[in-house]
């Protein structure tokens, strides 16, 4: 099987039943992806296929043959952290860290998605041209990435600084 | 429990009181707190700073290494099989198609298991640390629903799941006791840390009888699970007789000496580490897994990579049992307590001692004519109940915080004011003096700061469309413990840099940064020149991370090492130095250094001693004193708790929509990783609150909603942005002046929530967790 993982070509034998998140653990030696549920209710192994967001525990490794992937390990280039990196830190985005790469892999492509313009389950106007990365918008979005340390506070804020204009505390819809 | 057993528990518990007695008699100045830790005074250092957490590059870059990552050679995968009944035998265990399959290396059942000791359980001896008592796959015989019946390993975890799910097992099922209501029939009183949870203090239901206004209710509980989002796991390998494991542990050491009991070698054969953890709140302790997996490695000759799946979790690592609490409160008018009764029944199991002890927070939150507290327990069929997140106080004060309000509610008073009213100016039922105790302090500051004044004191009556809003609060409490067995090993080198070691840990309470701040201050050292070493049983201490006492236990350890540093500096200086006879009380670090303490010009650098003693290094390894100061004072942190809260007319759905913390737990040593910490023990008491339950089939005993998918926790939607403010009052008597914060959090805060959606609803919910249809 050959894969982009990180901009680098990977050219492995596996058994047909690995996952992409196993695949990337085990085999490649890229632990940064996490196993929390291996069942798709925890986020932790989001990683980025062509750009958008996955759970690659939910993903088996032959279906993703030929596409790029992105793990927590490629979002460093070579002139440092991503500023999403550097935003987590400074918020204190974690405890634990465990929960951590995924969800900055999540909110990489959640950031995209806003800017392509799809809208969400708290979208108002689902024919807006622009969506605003408010708070409900932001927090309904990164909801798929559970963190039991409870650092969601410092997760919004972090991606609030990155990505939006506004601050991100606004009025809690209901 | 062994009569043999409760009759040593009991025997402990009479000594200790006498002890006791002596400990709270004794003078200050006998006491390790009696004289303030310098560290207090220091008003402009590093300590009380917002620091950003040391390990936060590694973390957001996917570079730090946990239990399941370390790359071993020959590596092979486990997987496990669970028993699908209670109680009984096993009658028939077919292994040959899982043996068959390609890439299987080994399947070990009860018939194959290496001979193991049972698990020394916890709270039996100073480093036991089993989750239970009982022989792991020694025999035929099922004592839980999910319990392991055999280990699969296999070259790649996809081989080693698919033979572990061709297993098949068929069972002599016995009668088992899974119903809680069926077990109450034969209740104990439960004993907690080797002494009676029975307390009485008058005659309190005489009291209660003729009081003039009085509450008197039962509250419930479920069952919870931790639910760490990293999965139980283990890297393990034998070296001859000697075993290395790379665990998710709050407790190595203690993990490494209840392994070396079971599989019967010496405890420092046993070499343990946990560098990160993601995250336990109780868990990470010792369970089957580590052990079966230790046991197939010996068997395969292989190392051993074992990984829980999340159902695999639900199955062997206990979580909260559930509670029945009765509480009822005798008033007069004027509010003051007559009466205070908080008793109840728990469920726990005939293989653990876990009684889970809600009236801890009773016995120290309020003044009362009288009291009586008890907790029963009954035993069940069931996988060990344990440790969650402040066991006790967060379901305790669900109860007794909430009766507090209802009470409140009767008398037409505010709910603050009449806690105020009930304030004790001694330990209530111990009589010992608080060491530090600021509670109406938080809460006038925390009600200002959350607009109280702007809750409506009478319920139902604020409606924004098709919402109720609602405000309430709830007093946390958790106590300040500091176990024995904290030591550290301090070693400075000749380039000025030193190093701690201590076999603590960091599960994300931002223990290595802020223990970094702390040493750096202490001796006077820029923090890049301080390494803070854990999470590795070979380093000096019995640390656990629970409790939330490692903050103290490090504090103090790292204090016995200080004094030992300075003594042998003093001595490698000599009188040639500016520093010449002076003891070590008389000096302190300062700009890389000691300084005589009152004359700051007497100064030699660490470098300068080290170079004219021509020594690279000094090292000394200290033991920190026996923690006396929890039985002379009263030590406890404390909290006030705001919630507003918005419910649904229509669906009955509840949101949160503000919540405050307002605490005061000693000096904050790291603003900015406390405020992670109380935010999120507060979510998790969100949780507990709004949507978690660990959902058991009281007719299988088995746990009926075993994933993240079916178990809530609280997501991103569900957590409003929680402000947080503490008074920062040292508490004198605490190294540091400081207090643990780990567990405080999840304290108090259902009972702010249903207090809130009372005073939303005008509903009462009794019986957690708040779901909708007990609004509708």
């Amino acid at each position: 099987m050959q894969f982009t993982i990180n901009d680098r070509p990977v050219e492995v034998e596996v058994d047909l039943r690995t996952s992409l998140l196993d695949l990337l653990r085990e085999h490649l030696g890229l632990m940064g992806s996490k196993k929390g549920c291996n069942q798709g209710a925890c986020g932790a192994c989001t990683v980025l296929v062509d750009g958008a967001r996955i759970n690659s525990c939910l993903a088996l490794a032959v279906q993703y043959q030929g596409r790029a992937i992105t793990t927590v390990e490629g979002l460093a280039d070579a002139e440092g952290l991503h500023p999403l990196q550097r935003a987590f830190i400074a918020h204190d985005g974690f405890q634990c860290g465990y929960c951590t790469p995924g969800q900055l892999c999540s909110a990489v492509a959640m950031a995209d998605e806003i800017a392509r313009g799809i809208p969400s389950h708290v979208t108002g106007d689902l024919t807006a041209a622009t969506i605003a990365l408010d708070h409900d918008e932001l927090r309904e979005r990164m909801s798929g990435n559970l963190c039991r340390c409870g650092a969601y506070n410092g997760i919004v804020a972090a991606i609030a600084e990155t990505y939006a204009a506004a601050p991100a505390r606004q009025e809690e819809a209901a | 429990m062994s009569i043999v057993e409760n009759a040593t528990q009991l025997a402990q518990g009479a000594l200790q009181a006498v002890m006791k007695k002596a400990v709270e008699l004794a003078p200050d100045s006998w006491i390790p707190g009696g004289v303030p830790d310098p560290l207090i005074a220091h008003k402009h250092g590093l300590v009380g700073t917002q620091v950003s957490r040391l390990d936060g590059p590694l973390k957001v870059t996917g570079a730090a290494r946990f239990a399941a990552e370390f790359p071993l050679e020959d590596l092979v995968y486990a997987a496990l099989a669970y028993s699908t009944i209670p109680k009984g035998r096993i009658a028939t265990l077919d292994v040959a198609a899982a043996e068959a399959l390609p890439g299987v290396v080994l399947v070990m059942t009860y018939k194959t298991a290496p001979r193991l000791n049972p698990t020394p359980v916890m709270m039996t001896a100073p480093k036991a640390v089993g989750g239970d008592r009982l022989p792991v796959m020694q025999d035929d015989r099922i004592h839980w629903n999910g319990e392991p019946v055999a280990v699969v390993l296999a070259q790649t975890q996809e081989q080693a799941d698919h033979a572990a799910s061709l297993i098949a097992v068929t069972y002599d099922t016995e009668i088992a006791m899974t119903r809680f209501e069926d077990a109450k029939a034969d209740r104990k009183n439960a004993s907690f840390m080797g002494a009676p949870m029975l307390l009485e203090i008058g005659d309190a239901e005489t009291a209660l009888a003729a009081a003039p206004h009085s509450v008197d209710r039962t509250y419930r509980t479920p069952r919870h699970n931790h639910n760490p989002i990293e999965l139980h796991g283990a890297t393990l390998v034998w070296q001859g007789d000697d075993l290395i494991l790379h665990d998710a542990s709050q407790c190595v050491a203690h993990v490494a000496w209840t392994l070396a009991q079971v599989f019967g070698i010496d405890e420092a054969q046993v070499h343990v580490t946990s560098p990160y953890v993601g995250g336990g709140f109780g868990s990470k302790t010792l369970w089957n897994h580590q052990i079966l997996a230790a046991a197939a490695a010996k068997l395969a000759g292989r190392p051993v990579r074992i990984m829980l799946s999340r159902e695999g979790v639900y199955r062997m690592v206990g979580g909260r049992t559930l509670t029945e609490q009765r509480v009822a409160i005798g008033a007069q008018a004027d509010g003051h307590f007559d009466a205070l009764i908080h008793t109840g029944v728990v469920a726990m199991t005939s293989h653990n001692n876990m009684p889970e002890p809600f009236i801890l927070p009773t016995r120290s939150a309020y003044a009362a004519g009288s009291f009586l507290l008890n907790v029963e327990a009954v035993e069940l069929d069931m996988l060990a109940n344990t440790f969650m997140r402040a066991p006790g106080e967060s379901v305790g004060t669900f109860a007794l915080e909430s009766a507090v309000d209802e009470l409140a509610a009767q008398l037409g008073v505010d709910p603050i004011a009449l806690r105020e009213t009930n304030e004790p100016e001694t330990n209530p039922t111990t009589g010992t003096p608080f060491s530090s105790r600021n509670i109406v302090a938080a809460y006038r500051s925390g009600a200002e700061r959350f607009g109280w004044d702007k809750r409506s004191a009478t319920p139902g009556t604020r409606r924004e469309g098709e919402w109720l809003v609602g405000m309430g609060c709830a007093t946390a409490t958790y106590p300040y413990y500091r176990m024995p067995g904290g030591a550290a090993r301090l070693t400075l080198t000749k380039d000025g840099h030193a190093t701690v070691e201590i076999a603590a840990h960091e599960m994300g309470m931002g223990t290595a940064t802020t223990h970094t701040m702390v040493l750096a201050e202490r001796l006077g050292l820029p923090m890049d020149k301080v390494t803070f070493l854990y999470g590795d049983s070979k380093m000096p201490g019995t640390v656990m991370a629970g409790g939330s006492q490692q903050t103290a236990s490090i504090g103090a350890a790292v204090i016995a090492a200080q004094t030992a540093l300075f003594t042998e500096l003093l001595k490698l200086a000599g009188n040639d130095s500016p520093l010449a006879g002076l003891k070590p009380s008389e000096v302190g670090g300062y700009e890389g250094g000691l300084c005589k303490l009152d004359d700051p010009s007497a100064c030699e650098s660490y470098v300068s001693i080290l170079s004219r003693a021509q020594r690279d290094a000094v090292s000394v390894e200290a033991a920190g004193s026996a923690p006396l100061e929890t039985q002379h004072w009263s030590m406890h942190s404390y909290g006030a708790m705001f919630a507003e809260v918005r419910v649904n007319t229509v669906t009955g759905e509840v949101r949160v929509s503000r919540f405050l913390g307002s605490f005061d737990c000693g000096k904050i040593l790291n603003p900015k990783t406390a405020t992670s910490q109380f935010r999120g023990g507060i979510i998790m008491g969100l949780g507990m609150a709004l949507m978690e339950e660990t959902q058991f089939d009281e007719r299988t005993g088995r746990v009926m909603n075993p994933s993240l998918a079916e178990y809530h926790v609280p997501v991103h939607m569900d957590v409003p942005e929680i402000e947080v403010i503490w008074t920062d009052i040292a508490d004198p008597h605490a190294p540091m002046g400081a207090h643990g914060i780990g567990e405080i959090g999840i304290t108090g805060v259902a009972a702010a929530v249903a207090n809130a959606v009372f005073n939303a609803t005008g509903k009462r919910v009794r019986d957690l967790p708040i779901t909708l249809d007990k609004l509708m």
